[in-house]
């Protein structure tokens, strides 16, 4: 590799002096960043990795010969088969699509609060999803109690959907000031509501009985257990359409990183694009976590992650950070279906775990650049 | 690596994107086969896993743990069922690790879930039998009959209900001639800030199937334990489990403990202990459970 030494001076004067950061660091380009192509060929193939091996780990053994067969035949019937095409499958497919969402969910709102510590959750989609879902467990038996026998898993599916939706309309309603978005003042108004959202919640555990409780602690922890290929399809193309929309979003993000008033001038719409970012985040990550539970630190460590390699431009960060979730996620979710086998860890403990050491290793040796 | 788990009265159920005509014949013809040779399965032993711990101590009461390949967190005794595999808390199952243990059916109560997972296991070909749970001495009752019929056991497990019916009845005669109705306050305590049972609990029909009147009737289930609360239920005795007074310190801690000076029961030091699972199990341990605490209820206000 092409190596500069501008990148390695300033890592050297801060005292980082690990063997792999300083390979890591020989990697980059001249400019001292990874190229656009180059990163997104390296999230790839790290996407691709993650699903090689979220397919070939479980608790239920199916070795590499007999995936390869089964593919090749899908027809067959064998209980392996039906294991994995029903279960294994689509909860890669849903692990993929939700990390895909909340990776480029993270980056959007870091883009456009124009700060690193914006989380998708910041806005209220996660607190607002998981009030919602915390009523639908707790007062559904009560309020409605044929719904568990008829619907399933659909209304607590909606209700955390449409909660989701209503706080982030809220807040973002609530930074509005004489028609035009205050960002300050939609992140104090997102704090203001998450605390709500937390208060809401420990009143629903004070109320729920000993199987609500658990129901209510398992979701907030997240879970890919109980992906069906219904709501996987419904996810993915949430998160899709997401995709497209923020991927038109990255040249106003990188104009308004540059201040609000100089991305006007370039010609910017900015509020549209505050609008619409908002939009996106609300339904990429509204729909994941109504079906996933909460999934944390994705949104906050992907994009940083994408950020630290290959620069600040959103055409980079935004898939990326979509590619890397995935990655992550996939790989979070293939330990937690293995490592206490044959019972499984919750997935949220399993993200934070592997995703927050790793941040700050990173944030170590990467400081001067963050 | 793919040794069958199907039997034959399963529906193979494909994925969305292949149900192929030939997989409907199959799963046609299959069910054809069951239906014409119903002694097919009933000759090899089910592999069975069970998600309740009294259904569990059901299992070895019949003999039949050789068919039994994992139980849940929640079968702690005997204690040869710690050493089976576990697949988790039965309220947090993974549909590929029980499936991994290619059980033919799974046994447990309607708290198991969750439900998308359960579904996950019946469509795999594995039969899910669920109790429902009344905390009532049917319940005990229809643990028995039914693990009798899942491992292909009826006679014994009629022998054994026969026999727990006894004893039940026993006990019960011995409740019904006690003349005082002790005040009874139940804590919870395994982990995390102590709770009182109200109501629709566990805790609640043992108490009243003690000879006892729970102290605490204002509300349903679990709620924080409080000075007030405390002093004006006014408990003759005090219910936790063996586990919950370690957890809170030992018998000696748990009567420092500033909410309990206020209750009558603090004046006898009236607490009665017994191991979780025969306590609250509702298992074939029931009557002894309901003696013990009955005993020993009298026993303080005597």
């Amino acid at each position: 590799m092409s190596g500069s030494m501008s990148g390695v001076k300033p890592m050297a004067r801060n005292g980082a002096t690990g063997g792999w950061a300083t390979a890591f660091a020989r990697m980059r380009l001249p400019s001292g960043r990874l190229a656009r192509g180059s990163t997104l060929a390296l999230g790839g193939l790290l996407l691709v990795i993650a699903v090689l091996v979220g397919s070939a780990s479980g608790a239920y053994g199916i070795s590499a010969g007999r995936l390869l067969a089964m593919l090749w035949d899908p027809a067959s019937g064998a209980a392996d088969q039906l294991v994995f095409f029903n279960i294994r499958l689509p909860r890669l497919v849903m692990g993929v699509a939700a990390g895909a969402g909340l990776g480029v969910a993270g980056a959007l709102l870091q883009g456009l609060f124009r700060n690193p510590l914006a989380d998708p959750g910041l806005i209220g989609v996660s607190s607002g999803a998981a009030l919602a879902a915390g009523v639908a467990i707790v007062m559904g038996d009560a309020w409605f109690p044929q719904w568990p026998h008829t619907l399933g898993s659909w209304p607590l599916i909606g209700m955390a959907f449409g909660g989701g939706l209503l706080v982030t309309l809220m807040v973002y309603g609530l930074g509005r000031v004489q028609g035009s978005t205050r960002i300050g003042v939609m992140l104090l108004a997102g704090i203001a509501v998450n605390a709500m959202a937390g208060a809401g919640l420990g009143f629903l555990s004070f109320i729920s009985s000993d199987e609500q409780l658990r129901n209510l602690q398992l979701w907030l922890l997240g879970s890919l257990g109980a992906s069906r290929w219904s709501a996987v399809v419904l996810v993915a193309s949430a998160v899709a359409v997401a995709l497209c929309v923020a991927m038109r979003l990255a040249r106003p993000l990188n104009a308004i990183a540059l201040g609000e008033a100089q991305a006007h001038l370039l010609g910017i719409r900015v509020e549209r694009t505050k609008r619409m970012a908002v939009m996106v985040t609300a339904l990429a990550v509204g729909a994941v976590t109504a079906t996933t539970g909460v999934i944390g630190f994705i949104g906050l460590i992907a994009p940083h992650w994408v950020r630290m390699v290959a620069g600040p431009d959103h055409r980079v960060v935004l898939p990326g950070s979509a590619l890397l979730g995935a990655a992550l996620v996939v790989l979070a979710d293939a330990a937690a279906r293995t490592v206490v086998k044959p019972a499984e860890l919750p997935l949220g403990v399993l993200t934070a775990f592997i995703g927050v050491p790793l941040f700050l290793l990173m944030l170590r040796q990467f400081r001067s650049k963050v | 690596m793919s040794a069958p788990l199907l039997h034959p009265f399963s529906t193979p159920l494909s994925p969305p994107f292949s149900l192929s005509r030939r997989r409907c014949l199959q799963g046609l013809a299959s069910v054809g086969i069951a239906l014409h040779a119903p002694g097919v399965w009933a000759a090899k032993p089910a592999r069975m896993i069970s998600l309740s711990g009294a259904l569990t101590e059901v299992v070895y009461l019949l003999s039949a743990q050789d068919q039994l390949v994992a139980t849940d967190t929640t079968s702690l005794y005997p204690e040869a069922a710690l050493r089976t595999p576990k697949v988790g808390y039965m309220r947090q199952l993974a549909a590929e690790g029980v499936l991994s243990l290619r059980p033919d059916v799974v046994i447990g109560t309607q708290e198991a879930g969750p439900a998308v997972v359960l579904d996950q296991i019946r469509q795999a070909g594995v039969r899910v039998a669920l109790l429902p749970v009344t905390h009532d001495w049917g319940e005990v009752m229809a643990k028995v009959t039914m693990v009798g019929r899942e491992t292909g056991r009826e006679a014994q497990a009629a022998q054994l209900a026969q026999r727990l019916d006894g004893e039940w009845a026993g006990v019960q005669a011995q409740v019904a001639k006690a003349a005082r109705k002790p005040r009874a306050l139940f804590i919870l305590s395994h982990g995390g800030a102590p709770q009182v049972a109200g109501r629709a609990t566990a805790a609640d029909a043992l108490i009243r199937y003690a000879g006892g009147v729970n102290a605490i009737g204002q509300f349903q289930g679990y709620r924080a334990l409080t000075a007030e609360a405390m002093a004006s239920a006014a408990p003759d005795v005090i219910i936790n489990s063996t586990q919950g007074i370690e957890a809170l310190g030992g018998e000696a801690a748990f009567w420092t403990r500033p909410e309990l000076a206020l209750t009558p029961a603090f004046a006898r030091k009236a607490l009665v202990t017994l191991d979780a699972s025969h306590l609250l199990g509702f298992g074939p341990r029931m009557p002894s459970a309901v003696k013990t605490v009955h005993e020993r209820m009298q026993a303080f206000v005597a």
